[in-house]
């Protein structure tokens, strides 16, 4: 049973890097700051939330694994606000340019 | 042997630590640094020192960021193109700093033969105290008087920002620039987060009794929580003169204070804890230092008294 | 006796940023960058004793507490430090104008630039 969670583990981590790396090349070739954000947006979402679904198993405890849950949650609440916010600004600076 | 992860963590952290310093525009050197500061608590964390690096990410990386984006903001008019040293200088610096470094790392690469470590005396007595927490231990327990000074030190040095503003505005406000209000969402940001934030800051406050965590970490939670609010313009900044927030940047230091001098008359000694109570006096300090840590460093944050600002 | 262990590649790195601390200190003439260059120098500087602190790991702890309290002291007492040198440098330039650590002796090259 541990051999098939920790192989869930290793996966459900290395799909999750994977996309990180994939944000991280695309937030150095993607020429302005708009698809920038919606490169980095992508990881916030499926590259973290992968990484936290697989370290669910791990956590130990059930209060460990919730508390795994609040972090990426509370992640994806302040990304999603903070890449409006910077959207708008970088469209505004656009639009007073 | 060193791990692939180790290795590669330090060549990030070198190499945006060599960006931060080099880069051209001042906000991107500030942008990086927090990045740097971030990445260095992991550092903290691979060396098992996971207290630290709740304190680096908090305090180090995210309020000195505040701190240091605030000021590029205003200083952006400023900002002049820097003038290059001249390059006898640079060869100069270089060589100097090279052989520091060389020699700092000559006596990392020549450990002493017995490791000296003072980890078994902490142990030792750190039943009597009932923190589970090693760390939290030596800061309340060993080394009370240096975290009572520390705290001091940052009140003092509030004391000494508010001071550099003109004299006719000494107890004025702080001139935070809300955001512009048609941007919504951040308000809405600054609604929801909050209630969480908080709870957030006094947890960590709590378990830093027995696991990482802490009063600075709490406090710096609570910081970023109120200067959310000021910056949405929920709030407003209260004047320096402000006898709530006075009572609120001291209460905590001055707790800690009375329960030291406290020890002097049932133990005799100052900052002593009396035998069995030292866990609810510490939890009692660190209770009222957690809001005074988080009241101090947002007024850091926010600055001293200044004439409305005309943006 | 492995030389090249994980504690020994981070001590090298303290080593590191406190060279390159003191050289941004050094090079970069905004007062803003230098307050930059000092957090880094004092960041490199903490980085050592988390190294002490590590090599110290006895009685079941994963390393000395007593460096790493004194760290998380020092880093609350840079930041005061921070802050006061950005409050001054804010004064300054509300003062004279420019955040320039240029003598007012030499207004003539400032204008240059």
């Amino acid at each position: 049973m541990t051999l098939i969670l920790d192989v869930f583990t290793i996966a459900a981590v290395t799909v999750g890097v994977f996309f990180f790396v994939i944000a991280a090349l695309a937030f150095l070739r993607f020429p302005d700051g708009l698809t920038r954000l919606h490169a980095l947006t992508k990881v916030d979402n499926v590259g973290l939330g992968l990484i936290v679904f697989g370290l669910l198993p791990q956590a130990g405890s059930v209060m460990g694994a919730l508390k795994l849950i609040c972090v990426w949650l509370l992640v994806q609440f302040s990304g999603a606000i903070v890449t409006q916010l910077i959207a708008r600004s970088t469209r505004r600076e656009g639009q007073e340019a | 042997m060193a791990s692939v992860f180790d290795v590669t963590l330090v060549c990030l952290i070198l190499a945006v630590g060599a960006w931060s310093t080099f880069a051209r525009l001042t906000f991107s050197a500030i942008v990086i640094f927090i990045v740097y500061g971030l990445l260095l608590s992991l550092a903290w964390v691979r060396l098992a020192a996971v207290d630290v690096a709740l304190t680096e990410a908090a305090i180090g990386s995210g309020v000195t960021g505040m701190l240091l984006l605030n000021a590029v903001a205003r200083l952006r008019s400023t900002d002049a193109a820097p003038t290059p040293s001249r390059s006898s200088v640079n060869i100069a610096a270089g060589v100097f700093c090279t052989l520091i470094t060389a020699s700092l790392a000559g006596l990392v690469l020549v450990p002493p033969q017995v490791p000296v470590s003072l980890a078994p005396s902490v142990m030792e007595s750190l039943g009597q105290s009932g923190l589970g927490n090693p760390v939290a231990g030596v800061l309340f327990v060993y080394r009370s008087l240096d975290t009572l000074l520390e705290k001091v030190v940052l009140v003092l040095a509030l004391i000494a920002v508010w001071s550099l503003a003109p004299d006719g505005l000494w107890g004025g406000k702080p001139a935070l620039r809300p955001f512009p209000q048609r941007d919504s969402v951040l308000i809405f940001l600054a609604r929801t987060v909050p209630p969480i934030g908080i709870m957030v800051g006094i947890y960590m406050f709590w378990v830093g009794a027995d696991e990482p965590g802490g009063a600075f970490q709490g406090g710096a939670v609570l910081a970023a929580m109120w200067i959310l609010v000021m910056i949405a313009g929920l709030a407003a900044v209260p004047p320096t003169s402000s006898h709530a927030l006075r009572l609120a940047l001291i209460v905590g230091p001055v707790v800690f204070l009375a329960i030291g001098i406290l020890g002097i008359f049932l133990t005799g000694t100052f900052l002593a804890y009396p035998e069995g109570y030292a866990k609810p006096l510490i939890i009692a300090i660190e209770a009222t230092l957690t809001v005074s840590i988080g009241v101090t460093l947002a007024m850091h944050v926010v600055g001293p008294p200044e004439k409305e600002w005309r943006s | 006796m492995a030389i090249m262990n994980a504690i020994t590649i981070f001590g090298l790195c303290a080593a590191a940023l406190v060279g390159l601390g003191i050289f941004g200190l050094i090079v970069n003439p905004q007062p803003l960058r230098k307050i930059l260059a000092i957090n880094i120098l004092g960041s490199g500087v903490f980085l050592m004793f988390g190294v002490i602190a590590r090599r110290g790991a006895a009685a079941g702890l994963g390393g000395d507490p007593v460096p790493q309290a004194m760290v998380i002291t020092g880093i609350v007492v840079a930041f005061s430090a921070t802050a006061l040198a950005v409050a001054l440098l804010l004064r300054l330039v509300l003062v004279s104008g420019a955040a320039t650590l240029e003598a007012e002796a030499e207004p003539s090259e400032k204008d240059g630039r």
